[in-house]
């Protein structure tokens, strides 16, 4: 008797299921309960990261009541005072700032010499530029470790090292970035403003680099955030405890019984690096007001390469 | 157009910033694997081919083959990596289809969910592990109350009761946390795109749904899963810092953490290279591949637009 109303619930359930399959247009609820579990996986252990930077103990496992004792209160193992702490957050920044500034003047240039550029150097400049994106940054890290400590020895290891090595990387990004938005603009402004007598360097200067601003603006700012989340490439070009960055920091003292000090170290880049890119997504959307808006998809293809 | 030049003269810094600091970055790792070392095991690299010296790479090719030193961190890395990649396509096909084709109203604010992660560094989202996987952690606390710790020691996944102590079942998870985001949104994009209409096709001609899904979903989203695939696998085999982070024991070292030691820690430095020469000659292939992906992906925007 049971078995057979266990069988029927069974039957009952597997038609429903196969039912709900079935319809293409129904709403699949086995998929969102998993897409939801799985971002809620993916988000709370950073969340409760950030929630042990305000712990009032000194415990990174269990909640101990809020304070900002980690954050500044305490004298000595505070973010404000610890001196580790505070080069690292320090060096990190800075290291983002000057990888910002050169990579997108750089990689904008670029962009837009490439896209005139036909003939056979151009296929091959392109790979060049895209290599960077898919070599791992462990071979791209080893490589310029070796670089620095031998032919270029004159330059050595150190700040100069780390910010070049990170412009390396952050230029294909750039690139993508302004290309993303050069197609979207078109040649007919530039085809206008050269048939009404511009001078190419007009077009440039006059009409293509204002055109540009949002993407460069964007870029600006996504270099930041790549600058600030890099571990690999800092790590190897690293000359000692002045150029040691965030990740590094948390690298080092995640497994040697840390206090929730690097917790807060860990937020506040994580809030810095996080406001960087949404203030490049408010800065496009307001340069860009008025444009036909580009599907999510694009936009995400454009962030992504 | 006698105005070439100047399309010439913007993408010329660029690329030569790319020559010089990525392309001669590669060559040195080579000279150095094909080099030789002073007296005290300082790297001298071979910068004229006709230099070359193969005896590190033969060493290095030595270790890797069954018998050698470095034999089984390198199955251990190629298992972790195929198993961490099938995971993730399994936890990542379900969400990239839900946001793809059925978020409806919540598809905007999914999409920003599956990218945050993205944002977040690395570090931070491994060194948030640490913190829930320590003793008395949240995540090992709420593993022990529903017996997932004892079940997996039964069943020979766990070793012990130290999440964060040398565990395999730990550092491919920790890969899988930390590099399914990137392969989801590949995946979005490969499957947002496929027509409605195709599926619907097959349905009115009496595909079931699972056939449709086999039959028009999977192959029109093969060329998206295999680049997201590649684009995960790349860097999971040059990882070294999430096996250091999530676990720290030999027993659980991966191929990158191989060639960090040489090249970071001892005085084998010319192994070490010579170790990413036959990492990067064995990842050639999917790199190319993914190039190639990219490149179509490229033209077919460009022909688009």
């Amino acid at each position: 008797m049971s078995a057979t109303s266990v069988e029927t619930a069974a039957a009952g359930r597997t038609t429903t299921l196969r039912a709900r399959l079935s319809n293409p247009w129904g709403r699949p609820r086995f998929l969102a309960v998993t897409t939801w579990l799985y971002i809620l996986w993916s988000l709370v252990p950073v969340l409760l990261a950030i929630r042990f930077a305000f712990n009032s103990g000194r415990s990174r496992t269990s909640l101990q009541g809020w304070s900002l004792r980690w954050f500044y209160q305490d004298p000595t193992l505070s973010v404000f005072h610890d001196p580790t702490l505070q080069a690292a957050l320090k060096h990190s920044l800075v290291l983002a700032a000057i990888v910002m500034v050169i990579a997108t003047p750089l990689g904008t240039a670029l962009a837009l010499g490439m896209r005139r550029w036909s003939g056979p150097g151009a296929g091959v400049a392109n790979i060049v530029l895209l290599l960077p994106l898919v070599t791992p940054e462990l071979v791209f890290a080893v490589g310029m470790f070796l670089l620095f400590t031998t032919a270029f020895g004159f330059i050595g290891l150190g700040t100069t090292a780390q910010a070049i090595g990170q412009v390396t990387f952050t230029l294909s990004w750039v690139v993508l970035i302004v290309r993303g938005r050069l197609a979207t603009i078109g040649r007919d402004v530039e085809e206008a403003a050269a048939d009404l007598g511009a001078p190419p360097l007009h077009v440039v200067g006059r009409v293509l680099v204002p055109l540009l601003l949002p993407a460069m603006a964007a870029s600006l700012l996504v270099s930041f955030a790549l600058s600030i989340d890099d571990f690999v490439v800092s790590q190897y070009l690293a000359s000692g405890a002045d150029t040691t960055t965030v990740p590094m920091r948390i690298y080092s003292q995640a497994r040697g019984g840390p206090t929730p000090a690097l917790n807060a170290l860990a937020s506040i880049m994580l809030v810095v690096s996080l406001l960087a890119l949404v203030l490049a997504y408010v800065i496009f959307r307001a340069l860009t007001r008025g444009e036909e808006r580009a599907s999510p998809v694009q936009q995400l293809g454009m962030e992504m390469g | 157009m006698g105005s070439r030049w100047i399309w010439r003269a913007l993408a010329l810094p660029g690329l030569a910033w790319l020559a010089v600091f990525f392309i001669v970055a590669f060559y040195a790792i080579i000279s150095v694997g094909l080099g030789n070392v002073t007296t005290l095991y300082q790297p001298v690299p071979h910068w004229n081919p006709l230099d070359w010296n193969v005896g590190y790479i033969w060493e290095a090719l030595k270790s890797v083959v069954p018998g050698g030193g470095t034999w089984h961190t390198f199955l251990r890395t190629v298992i972790y990596v195929f198993v961490a990649v099938t995971l993730s396509l399994a936890i990542g096909y379900p969400v990239a289809w839900y946001a793809a084709r059925h978020a409806g109203r919540w598809r905007g604010p999914i999409l920003v969910l599956l990218v945050l992660p993205f944002w977040i560094s690395y570090l931070m989202r491994m060194f948030a592990w640490t913190n829930l996987l320590a003793d008395n952690g949240y995540a090992t606390r709420a593993l022990h109350t529903l017996s997932i710790d004892t079940l997996f020691q039964k069943v020979g996944l766990l070793d012990g009761t130290d999440w964060l102590g040398g565990q395999h079942i730990a550092v491919i998870l920790a890969l899988v946390y930390g590099y399914v985001p990137y392969l989801i949104l590949p995946l979005f994009a490969a499957l947002d795109r496929i027509d409605q209409r195709f599926i619907e096709a097959a349905r009115d001609l009496g595909a079931s749904p699972a056939g449709a899904f086999w039959r028009v979903v999977v192959p029109l989203s093969k060329t998206g899963t295999l680049a997201g695939i590649v684009l995960i696998a790349l860097p999971m085999f040059g990882d070294y810092y999430t096996p250091d982070l999530i676990s720290g024991s030999p027993k659980t070292a991966i191929l990158g953490n191989a060639i960090n030691g040489y090249v970071q820690g001892g005085p084998d430095k010319s192994l070490g290279a010579a170790l990413t020469l036959l990492l990067s000659a064995f990842l050639l292939i999917f790199m190319l591949y993914y190039l190639r992906v990219i490149r179509a992906d490229q033209r077919a925007a460009a022909g688009a637009g």
